[in-house]
């Protein structure tokens, strides 16, 4: 029963309520890192380390922190593990860190976690709290990495770097341009509309 | 002079904050509605820009940098926005409370505006100087207020057409979006 429960805490926050393609939040990293694979894996890596890491530290301190001064109290905490994160990848990965460049102090205003610290940390056990923080951090991994892998593909021709047909065709360039970023996005989410629209369709009929 | 001018244009123009940097997309896909609304938010924001690139320049060059506290950049900038954004909001209350009604939610939101925090954060990474920061924070709101603005008027046109039900609602807004980004793009054709 409790095991049950913990999974579907992880499993709604990755899939039924995706921070990305469901609730659309967060959407100035997901638009702006996710030219390639490895852009967008670390992204929504390091996104996710911040979010668990802050659920548990707010869930940990939920009854202590005035409710007056909680988003204040909210952001401080997330701004120092955020301050982490960055030192970590400018000191074991300064490539990624220079492609991220200013969008890794912005995870700070990134409002999935916010969104998570106030809907969630702050009323929940400190255990679920970190398994909300892991499911909705690899629902944020796992939708930059779809969404990545489609503008490399089209933009570069590669996928995580490799080759795929780029020798071959010229790729679509402007994929990996900032118009295609917000194309391409609303085209996957008009995608998933109409995949969940058709599974309901199948279930009533 | 020169630099004035090209900071002026770059951050208006050929890297529009919200359709070439990505800055500011939440408030510009949730705000943008209703053109009165995106409007308002266009000038509270670049009322905070404006007033917070001046604040945190003078944080920084007086305070981190002499103390070489540089790596406290992020937590410093984001403290001082919010502060400053309650800050204009008891002030907007009390004094023009006919604007403090008309933006209602949206002023405490600006805390979370990324292009506040980028703003500040690139104004240190490019190295301007006050005046510059000052200049470069104004006008990258101007740009966001202009892209939110143009945005709001193309948006108020759709709703009233007929849409395929997948792409209702976010999805066309995005390809709007990406398609006023091809636009924008047109402009990096000046060379300065």
């Amino acid at each position: 029963m409790n095991t049950n429960k913990n999974l579907s805490v992880v499993i709604n926050g990755l899939v039924k309520e995706n921070p990305t393609f469901v609730q659309l939040l967060g959407m100035c990293p997901t638009l702006a890192v996710t030219t390639s694979l490895k852009n967008g894996l670390g992204m929504g890596l390091s996104a996710a380390a911040v979010l668990t890491a802050s659920n548990v530290l707010i869930s940990l301190l939920r009854k202590l922190i005035p409710s007056k001064v909680r988003i204040a109290a909210y952001i401080v905490i997330i701004a120092a593990f955020v301050t982490l994160v960055q030192m970590s990848l400018n000191a074991f990965f300064p490539d990624l860190a220079s492609q991220l460049g200013i969008f890794i102090p912005l995870i700070v205003v990134n409002c999935i976690i916010l969104a998570r610290a106030e809907a969630f940390a702050s009323k929940n056990d400190v255990l679920s709290s970190a398994l909300d923080g892991i499911g909705t951090g690899l629902g944020f991994t796992a939708a930059l990495c779809i969404i990545s892998t489609v503008r490399e593909f089209f933009g570069f021709g590669t996928i995580w770097g490799i080759s795929i047909y780029a020798d071959k065709i010229a790729p679509i360039a402007i994929v990996t341009m900032p118009p295609g970023g917000f194309i391409v996005l609303g085209l996957l989410i008009a995608l998933i509309n109409y995949i969940a629209a058709k599974r309901k369709g199948d279930k009533a009929s | 002079m020169k630099q004035a001018f090209a900071i002026v244009l770059s951050a208006i123009l050929t890297q529009n904050f919200v359709l070439v940097k990505f800055l500011g997309i939440c408030p510009f896909l949730g705000v943008s509605k209703k053109t009165e609304t995106a409007a308002g938010m266009g000038m509270a924001v670049t009322f905070v820009m404006a007033i917070a690139s001046m604040i945190t320049y003078a944080t920084n060059h007086f305070l981190l940098v002499p103390l070489h506290l540089e790596y406290l950049q992020t937590i410093a900038f984001i403290l001082i926005i919010a502060g400053l954004v309650q800050f204009v909001e008891m002030f907007v209350q009390k004094s023009m409370p006919s604007l403090y009604n008309a933006l209602g939610i949206y002023l405490p939101l600006i805390t979370t505006n990324c292009a506040v925090l980028g703003v500040a954060l690139l104004n240190v990474q490019n190295e301007y100087n006050f005046i510059y920061s000052l200049l470069y924070g104004t006008c990258a709101a101007l740009g966001f207020s202009l892209a939110i603005f143009l945005f709001a008027g193309i948006r108020e046109l759709i709703n009233e057409k007929d849409i395929p039900k997948p792409f209702q609602g976010f999805p066309i807004a995005l390809v709007t979006a990406g398609l006023m980004a091809i636009a924008f793009m047109g402009f990096s054709g000046f060379s300065i």
